[in-house]
């Protein structure tokens, strides 16, 4: 590596580490919560590694245990991550000429943090060459995934440990709504939320978790619609 | 109980699928930009989703065996109040964690 890639190496490095603080919470729980659904311990690290994005595994594992078909599962979970080709999308004008190898091992390691952290980067440092935006994403990756494995493997050794008075069936649920929360930022993701909730409701008759599917698809289009409204009328404030 | 064949065709699937969609632009689209009307939809994803999850499972939690249940049900709206006006995910988890264990607690 240049002196500048390197530089650009750590300043990733010390933007990510306070994500080890996000990270590591989720990744426990994902090992007990995976434990306790009766994963094995090379199990729910096999999912952490393979995965490696939080909310598609609990979706994905919360399907499971409510006995969806595996097509509705995967499904969902690959639904929840459908923002990840945004982020790619996004990324491709800055990283779109590295070598091939550089950009599967960026997508690979492409989460919520590391996309967050590097187009704010790039953004800032405009004069950054190609190798020195790479490195500057290696760095802020270098303290969170490591710690996705460990932490999951981590909770999935204690997972067992822990007895079910505490109610740890719910805490997918809790960790959902934390999650959501604070992504209702425009009257568009309101709208599309609370459609989302409405349909799942009115359509939890379907079999085969099949009613998850139409709320998601509806909501997508309340929310886009909304937005198509709120722009036209000049209320649209970008999130 | 988790059929151990179904937890692998999901873990090697969505393995496959997510890397797919992290790669699918940064790999080999490149420079192309993508619809607007694709960009609209894409960004409500994970609002659209989720939800449809978390209702069904606050209302009639597996726990009680599909019955409405006071504790779970004021830890979730805690949960959503916390995150709603803090934006602050970890405090809205422990806020929810709390309302929950002390609800089972007093409410048996």
């Amino acid at each position: 590596m240049t002196e500048e890639a390197k530089s650009a190496y750590w300043q990733g490095f010390r933007d990510g580490a306070p994500f080890f603080l996000v990270v590591t919470p989720f990744a426990l729980l994902f090992g007990v919560v995976a434990t306790e659904s009766g994963l094995s311990v090379i199990e729910a690290l096999s999912f952490s590694v393979v995965v490696i994005a939080g909310a598609a595994q609990f979706t994905a594992l919360q399907l499971l245990l409510d006995n969806a078909p595996v097509f509705v599962a995967l499904a969902s979970a690959l639904a929840v991550n459908l923002r990840m080709a945004m982020y790619s999308a996004s990324l491709t004008p800055h990283l779109g000429r590295a070598p091939m190898w550089q950009r599967a091992l960026i997508a690979y390691f492409l989460v919520d943090q590391s996309y967050a952290c590097s187009i704010i980067a790039y953004e800032r440092h405009r004069d950054w060459t190609v190798p020195e935006k790479v490195a500057y994403f290696f760095g802020v990756i270098t303290p969170i995934c490591p710690m996705w494995y460990a932490m999951t493997l981590l909770g999935a050794l204690i997972g067992n440990a822990i007895p079910p008075e505490f109610g740890l069936d719910f805490a997918v649920p809790i960790t959902f709504i934390a999650l959501i929360a604070p992504m209702l930022r425009t009257g568009a993701h309101r709208a599309a939320a609370l459609a989302s909730v409405v349909l799942a409701l009115g359509f939890a008759w379907m079999p085969f978790n099949l009613g998850l599917m139409v709320a998601a698809l509806g909501a997508m289009m309340v929310g886009a619609q909304v937005e198509v409204v709120l722009r036209r009328r000049g209320l649209w404030v970008d999130p | 109980m988790i059929d151990k064949t179904d937890l692998w065709i999901i873990i090697i699937g969505l393995g496959i699928g997510s890397f797919g969609l992290r790669f699918v632009f940064l790999g080999l689209v490149g420079e192309r930009p993508m619809p607007e009307w694709v960009l609209r939809h894409l960004r409500y994803t994970a609002v659209a989703v989720l939800p449809a999850i978390v209702t069904p499972l606050a209302i009639w939690p597996n726990a009680t065996g599909g019955q409405p249940d006071p504790a779970r049900l004021a830890a979730a709206i805690v949960t959503l109040a916390v995150g709603y006006f803090t934006k602050n995910v970890l405090l809205a988890i422990g806020s929810g964690a709390a309302t929950l264990v002390g609800g089972l607690f007093l409410l048996g």
